[in-house]
């Protein structure tokens, strides 16, 4: 297939390196030219390209993979290095220095700004900010409306003087922001092209007028070679702090985030991963560098784990599990736990292994859980714990009630049969080795 | 200004580079050997033209590098074989036409469908518009100014109301009035959703099954900076909505649109229409010939 992710790419060319125990220079040279056409195809900038793969080849064809027992895993283990290197080798925060901290958004049209500016917002007073959103997007039709609309619907104000100089807008945002103690500005702009004089002298003259703490770029991660000539331009004139890279949940990885930042020198802050309002993440260059690798995204699982998952409900769960008491409610409560952590999708490109390859051809669809879900609420409370109840009949009125068919019901009993078995296995190595650790058992949708 | 004029300013700034390159290229090179076709290679890469294209274009022209003597003649030679990659088909249009305009999000759709009612009225076609963008927030008001600004109806239904229905009222709107061309914008939507690439296909169906008289020529709405994951953005809504054409937007920034080229060959899909500013008529017919002849000039 002509449109393999990064990931697969590269999987492909290690795998050729791995049947070797030897990696001779010619070997080293034809998994570069490989590496190459990958990271090209990814959208990481020629010049970015040409650099990254002679530091590479230079290392590789040296002695420490000659040295090394396992040549392809050392290669691979540079390419990382590399690629984390390239992408800043720590993640970067905001800078609150300041009494009132203040956030311009830059970008061209179409990357996604006004909705940053949103999740932006979220993100932050999440953290204890105050922060408040400028619409300083005067041009496009219903740009401000559009503001407000995401305003209302995250419950953050929204700060509007209709069609004014932005410049006088910036202003007087940040004196409404001293007097109403709000100690966060975000000021979302118009977009506008690089090479629009008027409109970026707009934008630096916003940034002489209000001295922003930060002026972030944001960028569509979907962008090709351009994405270079943008940022710098966007850097020479208005001094960037940092970038926040835009619709990472496409199948677009990866590209433009190596080459702007080491175009720029910008550290991305933030990503955005999804449609809904909270879906900001800040940006992990070492994580970032691994998911190209298709090593996955272990520590962003864990964390969203950790974040997600309630640690009351995990020790009841636990408790249930040690007596061998899991019912129905329980195998439900597990399901919107596990929900809570994301799509389906997203959870399993974190997943190291799982090669997008893999799951060429398997779909999964979150619409299921809803399924599994209404099934459960089909049932009364005495199915629910006695699963063995359940007999044709009231399978029959499961289905009826729950507006699937009987084979649905049937399956998901059989999958709760499943994880029943498995539980009880693993309770079993619980006992053996007193380790007091919640288990998760696996689900076989 | 001519067609050819305004592409040609819209396309300046990719024209200058682009020349520049190639002929400080060229200028040096009194022979044609590996480093030509490595410069030439790169520079087509610079280009979003891709890396399947731009080495089937390098290969070709390697195979007729023989008969070459000068570089000049490579340069000919060179937007020939781009020219030959283009589909041979023009835009063509039965009416009554719907129109779904798809696309990833922010690539400019509304924008684009604006620009096109503009157009299509001022040919005297009656146009009606349907707001299917119930998603995003304030895109129904977007479109309305724009309606206002035309000159033509707009369908609406409120924020988050479903797309199918709205669709469903302007086909009826459209039959009522006898509209020529109903155009449905859409929500922005990854490709790689599967839940609202199925939403699009209702959207179609419900086109087929409520006004099967009229013609269905469906748009795709790319944006040039995009890179090479405008070919799987092709295929993927290709295959929901089976659009005839693509509208390749923000060509006036730096933008070199080279993937045009690379969808045009790898996918033999047209472009149709190319967005070269923000303005009411800064929407032209796309002409292969023209657009190459404006990059190499």
């Amino acid at each position: 297939m002509a449109f393999e992710s990064l990931t697969q790419k590269l999987g492909n060319i290690f795998k050729k390196l791995r049947g070797k125990g030897k990696l001779s220079e010619a070997d080293v040279k034809q998994a570069m030219r490989e590496v190459r056409i990958a990271l090209l195809e990814a959208d990481v900038n020629f010049k970015v390209v040409k650099e990254l793969i002679s530091k590479i080849t230079e290392r590789a064809i040296g002695h420490e993979v000659m040295e090394s027992l396992t040549p392809a895993q050392q290669v691979i283990k540079i390419v990382n290095e590399e690629l984390t290197l390239l992408m800043g080798s720590k993640q970067s925060r905001i800078d609150f220095s300041k009494d009132i901290t203040t956030i311009m958004l830059v970008g061209l049209q179409g990357s996604g700004k006004t909705t940053t500016a949103g999740k932006l917002g979220k993100l932050l007073s999440k953290d204890g900010k105050k922060p408040i959103l400028v619409a300083a997007d005067i041009y496009r039709p219903a740009a401000i409306k559009q503001l407000q609309v995401v305003g209302e619907k995250l419950d953050l104000p929204v700060f509007t003087m209709g069609q004014k100089d932005p410049v006088d807008i910036s202003k007087a945002s940040l004196e409404y922001a001293r007097r109403h103690n709000y100690n966060t500005v975000i000021i979302d702009t118009a977009g506008r092209l690089h090479i629009d004089d008027e409109l970026m002298s707009e934008l630096s003259n916003i940034s002489k007028t209000i001295n922003p703490n930060e002026i972030l770029l944001v960028v569509d991660s979907m962008t090709g070679q351009d994405a270079v000539n943008v940022a710098e331009e966007f850097n020479k004139r208005l001094k960037l702090t940092g970038l926040i890279l835009t619709k990472l949940d496409g199948d677009s990885r990866g590209g433009a985030a190596l080459s702007v930042k080491a175009v720029t020198g910008c550290p991305i802050k933030f990503v955005g991963m999804g449609e809904k309002l909270d879906d900001l993440e800040i940006f992990h260059p070492e994580r970032m560098a691994s998911r190209i690798l298709g090593m996955g995204d272990v520590l962003t699982l864990i964390e969203k784990a950790t974040q997600d998952f309630d640690l009351k409900k995990a020790k009841e769960l636990e408790q249930k599990l040690k007596t061998q008491s899991f019912d129905l409610n329980d195998f439900m409560e597990q399901l919107s736990q596990v929900k809570k952590m994301g799509s389906f999708d997203q959870i399993l490109n974190m997943i190291p292994g799982l090669s997008p390859q893999k799951l060429k051809g398997v779909q999964f669809d979150d619409n299921e859980l809803d399924r599994v879900e209404a099934i459960i609420n089909s049932m009364t409370m005495e199915e629910r714990s006695n699963p063995a109840i359940i007999n044709g009949s009231r399978r029959k009125r499961i289905a009826a009630g729950s507006g699937t068919a009987i084979q649905d019901v049937n399956r998901l009993l059989k999958q709760y049969d499943q994880t029943r078995k498995m539980i009880k296995q693993f309770t079993g190595i619980d006992k053996s080795r007193k380790k007091g650790r919640q288990k998760l058992p696996f689900f076989g949708f | 200004m001519g067609f050819f004029d305004r592409l040609k300013q819209g396309l300046s700034k990719t024209r200058e580079s682009l020349n520049e390159k190639l002929d400080s290229i060229l200028k040096f090179t009194k022979t044609i050997d590996e480093e030509t076709f490595e410069e030439l290679e790169e520079l087509l890469i610079s280009a979003d033209v891709g890396v399947n294209t731009t080495l089937e274009l390098i290969e070709r022209l390697r195979n007729k590098s023989q008969k070459i003597k000068n570089p000049d003649e490579l340069k000919v030679i060179l937007k020939e074989e781009i020219i030959s990659l283009f589909p041979k088909e023009n835009i063509s249009l039965d009416f009554p036409t719907i129109m779904l305009v798809v696309g990833v999000n922010g690539v400019g759709k509304t924008t684009s469908i604006g620009k096109l009612a503009n157009k299509y009225k001022n040919q005297g076609k009656k146009i009606i518009l349907a707001a299917g963008d119930t998603f995003r927030a304030a895109a129904i008001d977007q479109l309305e100014i724009w309606g206002q600004n035309v000159g033509v109806d707009v369908i609406k239904h409120q924020e988050g109301a479903d797309p199918a229905s709205v669709l469903f009222d302007a086909l009826q709107a459209g039959k009522a009035r006898k509209a020529d061309m109903i155009i449905c914008d859409t929500a922005g939507r990854l490709h790689t959703k599967k839940n609202l690439m199925e939403e699009l296909k209702k959207l179609y169906r419900v086109c087929q099954k409520e006004y099967p008289e009229a013609n269905i020529t469906s748009l795709m709405v790319l944006d040039a900076t995009t890179g090479q994951n405008a070919l799987i953005q092709a295929k993927m809504f290709k295959e929901a909505v089976d659009f005839s054409g693509i509208i390749l937007t923000k060509l006036d920034g730096t933008a070199k649109g080279g993937i045009a080229i690379a969808i045009a060959s790898e996918l033999g899909i047209p472009v149709w229409y190319i967005g070269i500013g923000e303005g009411i008529n800064d929407l032209q017919e796309f002409n292969h010939q023209d657009f190459v002849e404006a990059i190499f000039a």
